[in-house]
Order: structure tokens, then C-alpha cells, then sequence
């Protein structure tokens, strides 16, 4: 299966579209964004241009707790097509995370009706239909870097050639090629991170939920992880879901912004953003950038989220 | 100062030896003890020695005295050096199978020992294993084991031997049995925290991979109980030592450490008693050791962090 897709490019002068309400739940507008020809194709028989990567309709999540119900999401629409790199932004308990983990299977809404890959859920996760990366690398610490990357091929029974195949593949992807034999003590954060991120590919789902991957790194070395990130992204075509506390990050890697407020865990604002593919870190610099790192700011704010 | 000048170097070149700097510490501790209880084996016999000579009517000296109380056939504390004497003589002065040979006995509760421990570590992971995958096998298990643990193992004994004595198990099995009932039990409580002891993460991580059950246990709670096994491996070693030879007690076993401890009391032989403790003592110490080497090839085969 070849990494590299063809993607067209999407220049927006203006950077963005400003809706004058930022605070009531938009439903987005689906533009075509990936036309994926070649990977998926294989996978699915759908061939519709427009088809989602994650649609997600008034779902919400109650947790019980000791202290009475709290509600992690609270009515959340969301449609993610295909090719996406959806950023999803808000301060602790916005339920962003919670958003995530029940787009992964990893938890169950109490209501509402979501839709991974055109199915449920839990087919998606029994698919292996996506690549989870946490916030700590979460390497199993008795195994080399190597042998870290073939584990879900292991579990998903992937052939032995296969597997030494796909480890030096994805390892070379993130720029690690002769760590092999290494353990992951012996890797810096970021490159334990990077490890992390070539074991959610190396089965190649087409969907990469990454819950904060770089919240635990310095900030020299979050950026150079952007911008790899950004080039991994463009390479692989993959949909990308990304849960973030950094406006700065968000805006930089992001087609498309989800804002979020807490209590109750809620979408404030969805925001389009259509930088070139191939950006740099300088455009952060650019009145477009800063026009929606505002424009983020201001929905944070709209949130109620700097409040104390 | 001349002279301070030119011991000084050589001084602090010893004091910086690594095999001085290792084993000072633990020598002195030992040459401590050994001084404490040289004065203890004066203090606790010289009653017996004066006895002695006062039954005799034969005047005597105080370095007499105190020369018999670490000389005496029955002491009440025999010196270390009567100890080792004794110990070395049993030791070598025998071939390895006569029946006075240490080295037999020693043997005789080794093999219930490692049989035993065997016993005891699978049975102890077993029950682990059922711990972890039920909640209903936990609530009902758990209060039992702990029960077991509670019962004097010598009043146990007994009835252990007599009914597997009844049902045709003799010699080796039923000590063997009674190490396992006493050793599983640290195991059981390791590795259940050891089993437990992923992160959640990298539970999420494998649920995300549809992992099955077995491939969960297999590729992650069991290598994460690796740790926690070998520190319940190290007090089950020792525990099962314990529990063969407790078990050679109540049988009137003709052979083994145990055997050996309760003719010492019988015939008043303090000196062959003291010499079977530190028989069993090098046994227990050589156990760990051995543990402990098999963890460290294990820990390096896992690389973990030097």
C-alpha cells in the first residue's frame, strides 16, 4: 500500500471564515477534502467523494460520580470527512478527551448515535480501523523499539516478514531507523512519542486519534514534532483527530478547529482553517494565523473557559 | 609529619578499595556479633562450668573458667568456634551419604525444599491468575487464602502427614506439601499486584488493538508481573526452606535438617543443633542467590535500567 497520496491542495486566501456567532453549535459544512483514491479504496466499497471519517450525532455522556452526574458531553454534533486534521481544543473537562475515547470505543455515550468509517464504533475498534496515541508514549518498557512497533502486528497476527518489514517502514517514517535494538529508556520523550506514533500507523488505520501527544514535551520540541507531525500527515493522507490545549498548535496543524467549553462538555465553535499543506512554523507569524488563534481565543472565552 | 604525610596515601588508598569499601561494612557487623556472642556463651555457661568443677571439688581459676565455658560438651551456648567445628566436621569428615554427614540432611530437605517451592509457585500463580480474571473467584478465594496463612503451620503439620500418610503419600511428597502450603502464599499476593500492574494506558492501548484476553496476559500483565514475581520468589524460597524442615519435625523423620534439630534437642546435643542452623542457614542464603541471579538475567534479557 503506497504512503504517498495524492492530495489536492485547498488555498484560502483569507485563512478562514469568520461567523459573527461563535457561540452557538455550527454544523459544519463538509467540503470534499480528501479524495482518496488509492488506500482506502481497497478498504471501503464506498467511493463517494464526501464520504466521513467520523460522523457523530447528539451524543452525549453522563459520568455517575460520587459527587452526583456530571456530564462529559452534552448534545455533540460533529462531521469529520475523510482527510481531515481536526483539532479539538478547550480547557480540563471539556470532555475532549472523553470525545476521543468514545469516537475509539474506549468509552460508551449514553446517548446519541456515532458513525466511524460508516460503522458503529465498536466494529470500527474490532476493525482495527484506528491508530490511538496517548498522551505518554505508553511503550512497553521490556520490549526494544523495535519490537514495540511490531506489537499490534503481533496481535493482529500480521505475518513475520510482514511485521520486520512494516517496523523498519514506519520507523524510518518518524526518523528513528537504527533504534531498533534500543529500549524505550533509552530514547528521549520525543522520540519515545515518535515511536508511539509509528505503532498507531504501522497496521495503517485511516483514522489517528491522538489524545495531547505532545502535552508532556518542551516546547522546542513540540514544534519540530508539529512540523513532522504536519509532513506525516501529508504523506500518509490519514484522517487525524487531535486533542490539544495549545491555540498556537491547534491553528498550525489543523484544517478544521472544534472549540469546546465545560460543564457541560460542549461544542462552542468549528473553525475552518486552510493553510497550504506545506506550512511552516513562520506562518504563525501571518495576520491569517493570528486571525484565528483570536478568533479561538474569543470562543474559549464566549465558553466561559477563563473563568475561575 | 613525615611520617603522616607518607602513611596517609596508603591510608586512604585502602579505605578507597572497592572490595574494602564493599565488604567492610558487613565484616564489622559480623566481627560485632561474634564478639556479642562469645560474651553470651561465657555469661550463659558459667553456671554449668562452676557446677562442674564445684561437683568435682577441684579449685579453678577464673581464665579456667571461662576457657571451659567455650570448651563444654553441652553448653547451653556453644562458642561460634565450636560451632564451626562441629559444622566443618560434619561437613567433611563424612562421606556425603553416611547419616552423620550434614551434607545429607542438607540434601535430604533440599529436594523437599525446590519440590516444594516448585509446588508452591504454580500454585501460587494459578491462584493469581483466577484472582485477576474474577471478581466472583476473588471474593471467594481471597478470605480463604488468607485463612490458610493463619493457622500454625506445626499444628498443621501433623495433620497434614497423618492424612497423607493415610492415603498412601510418604518421605518426600508430604513435606514437599506442607513447603508448598506456606511458600504459595507471598507468590499469590505478588503476582496478583503484579498482574494488575499495567498502566491503564497500555490496557487501552491493547483494547484499541482488539486484543483477546490471552494476548493481554500474555504480551502485557504478565511481562509487568515479571518484577513482582521475583520478589515474591525470593520470601517463598526462604518460606519453603522453612516449611520442609518444620516438616521433618512432628514425623520423626530419621533424616533431613529437621531430623537433625529435633535429635540435637533430645539428646541435649546444643552444638549439633547450631551446626544444622547454619547448615540451613548457607541453604537459605544460596536460594537467594540463586533467585536473585535468575532475576538479573531475566531483568537483562527485559533491559531493564541498569
Amino acid at each position: 500500500m503506497p504512503l504517498q497520496m495524492s492530495k489536492s491542495l485547498k488555498l484560502d486566501s483569507s485563512g478562514a471564515t469568520l461567523q459573527p456567532d461563535g457561540e452557538t453549535p455550527l454544523v459544519t459544512v463538509i467540503e470534499p477534502a480528501g479524495m482518496n483514491k488509492t488506500a482506502d479504496a481497497k478498504l471501503e466499497p464506498v467511493a463517494s467523494p464526501q464520504r466521513l471519517a467520523v460522523d457523530v450525532s447528539h451524543v452525549s455522556l453522563t459520568f455517575e460520580t460520587a459527587d452526583g452526574k456530571v456530564d462529559a458531553l452534552s448534545d455533540v454534533s460533529l462531521q469529520i470527512a475523510d482527510g481531515e486534521f481536526v483539532s479539538f481544543i478547550g480547557p480540563s473537562g471539556c470532555g475532549k478527551t472523553t470525545m476521543l475515547r468514545v469516537i475509539a470505543d474506549l468509552q460508551q455515550p449514553t446517548s446519541g448515535t456515532l458513525l466511524v468509517n460508516g460503522m458503529s464504533a465498536e466494529q470500527a475498534r474490532l476493525g482495527r480501523r484506528y491508530g490511538y496515541v496517548f498522551q505518554a508514549p505508553a511503550l512497553f518498557p521490556w520490549r526494544t523499539i523495535e519490537k514495540n512497533l511490531k506489537l499490534p502486528l503481533e496481535i493482529m497476527g500480521f505475518s513475520d516478514s510482514e511485521q520486520r518489514l512494516r517496523a523498519a517502514r514506519y520507523l524510518a517514517l518518524v526518523n528513528l531507523t537504527g533504534f531498533e535494538r534500543k529500549f524505550p529508556w533509552q530514547l528521549s520523550g520525543g522520540m519515545q512519542q515518535r515511536v508511539s506514533i509509528a505503532r498507531a500507523l504501522s497496521f495503517d488505520p485511516a483514522l489517528l486519534l491522538m489524545d495531547e501527544p505532545f502535552g508532556a514535551l518542551d516546547e522546542i520540541v513540540r514544534d519540530h514534532l508539529n512540523e513532522q507531525l504536519l509532513q506525516l500527515w501529508d504523506k500518509t493522507g490519514k484522517t487525524v483527530l487531535f486533542v490539544t490545549h495549545s491555540i498556537p498548535e491547534a491553528v498550525f496543524l489543523s484544517t478544521k478547529i472544534v472549540v469546546m467549553s465545560p460543564r457541560p462538555g460542549r461544542i462552542i465553535d468549528i473553525i475552518d482553517c486552510n493553510f497550504p499543506r506545506e506550512r511552516t512554523l513562520e506562518i504563525r507569524e501571518t495576520p491569517e494565523f493570528l486571525k484565528i488563534a483570536q478568533r479561538v481565543r474569543v470562543g474559549l472565552r464566549a465558553g466561559h473557559s477563563y473563568d475561575e | 609529619m613525615t611520617s603522616s604525610a607518607l602513611t596517609l596515601p596508603i591510608g586512604r588508598s585502602l579505605r578507597q578499595h572497592p572490595l574494602l569499601a564493599r565488604y567492610a561494612p558487613i565484616a564489622t557487623v559480623v566481627l560485632a556479633l561474634i564478639a556479642i556472642w562469645y560474651v553470651a556463651a561465657v555469661l550463659m555457661n558459667l553456671a554449668l562450668v562452676r557446677g562442674g568443677f564445684e561437683r568435682e571439688e577441684t579449685p579453678y581459676t577464673v581464665s579456667e573458667l571461662i576457657a571451659g565455658t567455650m570448651s563444654a560438651e553441652r553448653p547451653l551456648l556453644p562458642a561460634p568456634h565450636q560451632v564451626i567445628a562441629a559444622f566443618v566436621d560434619s561437613v567433611f569428615g563424612y562421606p556425603p551419604n553416611a547419616p552423620r554427614s550434614l551434607v545429607y540432611h542438607s540434601g535430604v530437605t533440599l529436594s523437599a525444599t525446590l519440590l516444594g517451592f516448585l509446588l508452591g509457585a504454580m500454585l501460587g500463580i494459578a491462584l493469581a491468575l483466577m484472582i485477576v480474571h474474577s471478581r466472583v473467584l476473588e471474593k471467594s478465594l481471597l478470605p480463604w487464602i488468607i485463612c490458610s496463612q493463619m493457622v500454625p503451620i506445626l499444628a498443621l503439620a501433623p495433620i497434614f502427614i497423618v492424612v497423607l500418610g493415610a492415603i498412601g503419600l510418604q518421605g518426600l511428597l508430604p513435606k514437599s506439601i506442607i513447603s508448598a502450603y506456606l511458600c504459595f502464599f507471598p507468590i499469590t499476593i505478588g503476582m496478583v499486584k503484579g498482574f494488575t500492574a499495567p498502566d491503564p494506558m497500555q490496557l487501552d492501548l491493547m483494547r484499541t488493538w482488539s486484543a483477546t484476553p490471552r494476548q493481554v496476559l500474555s504480551k502485557l500483565r504478565w511481562p509487568s508481573a515479571v518484577p513482582y514475581l521475583f520478589a515474591g520468589l525470593k520470601v517463598a524460597v526462604t518460606i519453603s526452606l522453612i516449611g520442609a524442615i518444620v516438616a521433618e519435625l512432628p514425623t520423626g523423620a530419621e533424616a533431613g535438617l529437621g531430623a537433625r534439630l529435633l535429635a540435637g534437642s533430645y539428646y541435649g546435643q546444643t552444638i549439633q543443633i547450631w551446626s544444622a542452623l547454619l547448615a540451613s542457614a548457607i541453604l537459605a542464603s544460596g536460594l537467594i542467590g540463586l533467585v536473585g541471579l535468575a532475576e538479573r538475567g531475566v531483568a537483562r534479557q527485559m533491559g531493564t535500567r541498569p
